[in-house]
């Protein structure tokens, strides 16, 4: 009898043990091990670094670096005095001539990298450090909105086409293959002449220009989106969604939109980069930002202006090139991370 | 928008009435949308099932056993006949007539692992329905779901967790709990242990045994393996490619089997004494394409007994007393 009741009472401490061991499990989400997943790779990391430190130095450098701004000229221009001699000879006597030219110079212009100027000044006497920043920070906005609009479009129409099907989808997805027909850049220079002709601020000219390139490039969000929500519509805890009386948005909204998000922020941090990228070739083509103000692009473009800065002057255009690899590198390093991290497969 | 018809001299008992109940798949289409080849998964079921019987489908892979379920639940818009619950007409119910309807009847699906969704933990996954039909009022609902996991013999502290973190019978038990989070009348289990291996099988078929007693659940048991619907249902349908082929109690089927193929069903049963001597009655061939179903009887082409009226002639589907159905030529 005694054994019996040892028995029992080992039996509830085993229970007992069992209990609090098994709550103490750490509870792991799915995001919670994605994020763990994406710091796993150093790659990531730099990727990250990367982004953020360009992030810095855009938003938050012009506020530390105020000596110079991102339209001021550098009016320091210094007097330059140039001899010239010319000798010739008439009636067997030589005589010299000295001619001194003055040229006076009203801007500091191609000066190179000394402490008043960090990376020297360009063809125009504009200090390259500050408008680095500037460039930067028109890159990276541009980018983020159009990303952001492309997602936005892409999510809606995607979804709608995936999870009605039949006609809607047939419109949607035509009207997709109808807009990847477009050929970019020719209707740019077209709109950029549009542009150019209704006097449209410079400064605005850029943002216009990233809205068409939103509306031309949603489709390939839209097909991602539409594709993940087939495949997931036909899962069977969407058949349970229905069979619990769902409604449609609650179905759409909080049931497929968040499964196709693994997949969402994968393409936008890989589509940033090449935004970033679409930015700079536009306004090296003189098509988006122009002068006075900075981008990235236009600073690369000064090279066209003159041979001699190609060669030369490698502090004018080469940090602009710089800066345009390391937020293109920084975003796909991200988003190839990202997708490694979000991969169920590559569970280690 | 239908009107609610209700049925007259609709008998009480009964929860659940399917009147010639027929689902086709459109195969092929033409241009403009004319169905030219169609493939009918579930052809003319009747049956009547009562509050707190358990029905039984049984039928090999491919019969419409599936199909059948989720017409009931109308996942599956039927293409003719009639579905009455609780007295009402809700074949032609439009979806927002459903999901009033969605608090009465639930599904329990096959594979506990597609069935839950990944991202969302075990309290979210059961309190979202208690809330969207309102169940209880909404400060009371963490203490409703988590008496109902405790029903189910999930532990508390599971509220927390994802369901990639449970094995397949734990799955089963939160999508048992899911289904029953809204106090359901009738669930359709959709082979609801088939997924599971023997020793889960037996817990999860007793735990529903159990939810059955104390909830006064009526359920629809869709199964291939007949053991368990021995056990577990009180009237057991036989399908064959589509059709309802025997219907009775229990009782009625497994101890006088009419039809040659509940026979041929029956006799594959296994028995755990090696010493005994199976007769079994093999049939021959595949199960024909449901697509292109042969003439006559369907079961004609397999059918050990099958006479010439057999290929020429459908049966009829007809009562042999006491509620015992079935549908072949040799019973007349």
């Amino acid at each position: 009898m005694d054994e019996l009741k040892n028995k029992e009472e080992v039996v509830e401490e085993v229970k007992d043990t069992e209990v609090p061991l098994d709550k103490n499990v750490r509870l792991m989400s799915p995001t919670r091990m994605v994020v763990r997943r994406f710091f796993r790779s150093k790659l990531s990391i730099l990727g990250l670094i990367m982004c953020i430190s360009l992030f810095v130095f855009s938003f938050l450098g012009p506020l530390f670096y105020t000596e110079w701004g991102e339209i001021e000229l550098d009016e320091s221009g210094k007097t330059e005095y140039s001899i010239s001699e010319t000798t010739y000879e008439v009636n067997g006597v030589e005589y010299t001539l000295r001619q001194t030219t003055e040229k006076s110079l009203k801007d500091n212009f191609l000066a190179p990298p000394s402490s008043e100027h960090i990376l020297g000044t360009d063809n125009e006497g504009y200090d390259i450090f500050v408008r680095l920043m500037y460039g930067g920070r028109i890159s990276l906005i541009v980018s983020f909105i159009a990303v952001f609009l492309i997602t936005i479009l892409g999510v809606l129409l995607g979804g709608i086409a995936g999870f009605f099907g039949g006609v809607i989808d047939n419109v949607i997805m035509r009207l997709c293959d109808i807009l990847i027909c477009l050929p970019g850049i020719p209707i740019l220079l077209i709109i950029s002449t549009i542009l150019d002709a209704s006097n449209i601020d410079a400064k605005y000219r850029i943002y216009l220009l990233m809205i068409y390139l939103t509306f031309i490039s949603w489709p390939g969000t839209a097909r991602l989106v539409r594709g993940q929500i087939l495949s997931l519509r036909e899962q069977e805890y969407m058949v349970a969604a229905e069979a619990m009386g769902y409604s449609t948005p609650r179905k759409i909204f909080k049931h497929l939109v968040p499964n196709v998000m693994p997949q969402l922020i994968v393409s936008m941090s890989l589509s940033l980069g090449s935004m970033i990228l679409y930015e700079a070739t536009l306004s090296y083509l003189n098509l988006g930002v122009k002068a006075p103000y900075a981008a990235w692009g236009t600073m690369i473009n000064i090279i066209s202006t003159n041979q001699d800065i190609l060669q030369n002057h490698l502090n004018v255009w080469v940090p602009a090139g710089v800066c345009i690899v390391i937020a293109v590198l920084g975003f796909n390093f991200v988003g190839d991370g990202l997708r490694d991290a979000l991969d169920p497969k590559a569970r280690r | 928008m239908a009107e609610e018809k209700v049925i007259e001299n609709f008998d009480p008992e009964v929860i659940l009435e399917v009147k010639n109940l027929r689902k086709s798949f459109p195969l092929k289409k033409t241009l403009t949308g004319k169905v030219t080849q169609e493939l009918i998964a579930v052809d003319d079921v009747s049956f009547q099932l009562k509050a707190g019987e358990t029905l039984g489908i049984v039928g090999e892979s491919g019969c419409g056993k599936t199909t059948l379920g989720r017409a009931i639940l109308k996942l599956h818009q039927p293409t003719g006949g009639r579905i009455i619950f609780e007295g009402k007409d809700i074949t032609d119910y439009n979806s927002k007539q459903m999901r009033e309807i969605r608090k009465k009847m639930q599904i329990i699906f096959q594979d506990p692992y597609s069935s839950l969704p990944p991202r969302d933990t075990v309290g979210g996954i059961l309190s979202e329905p208690v809330e969207v039909h309102k169940i209880v009022p909404k400060e009371k609902v963490k203490d409703y779901v988590l008496d109902l996991m405790d029903k189910c013999g999930l532990r508390d502290y599971y509220y927390e967790r994802y369901p990639h973190e449970f094995s397949g019978g734990q799955r089963q038990r939160i999508c048992i709990a899911r289904a029953l989070s809204v106090n359901p009348k009738l669930v359709i289990c959709d082979e609801p242990v088939s997924a599971l291996d023997v020793s889960i099988q037996a817990q999860i078929i007793n735990l529903l045994k159990k939810l059955q007693q104390d909830m006064g659940l009526t359920y629809v048991f869709i199964s291939h393996d007949l053991s368990v619907v021995k056990y577990i249902s009180d009237k057991i349908g036989v399908m064959y490619l589509g059709s309802m082929v025997e219907f009775g109690t229990k009782e009625d089927i497994f101890s006088n089997p009419l039809h040659p193929y509940t026979q041929a069903l029956f006799s594959a049963i296994p028995h755990p004494d090696p010493d005994v001597k199976m007769n079994r009655i093999i049939l021959k061939g595949d199960i024909p394409s449901p697509a292109n179903p042969p003439k006559g009887c369907r079961f004609h082409t397999r059918c050990p007994h099958a006479k010439d009226i057999c290929k020429e002639v459908a049966p009829e589907y007809k009562d042999y007393g006491n509620g015992h159905c079935a549908a072949c030529h040799l019973l007349d």
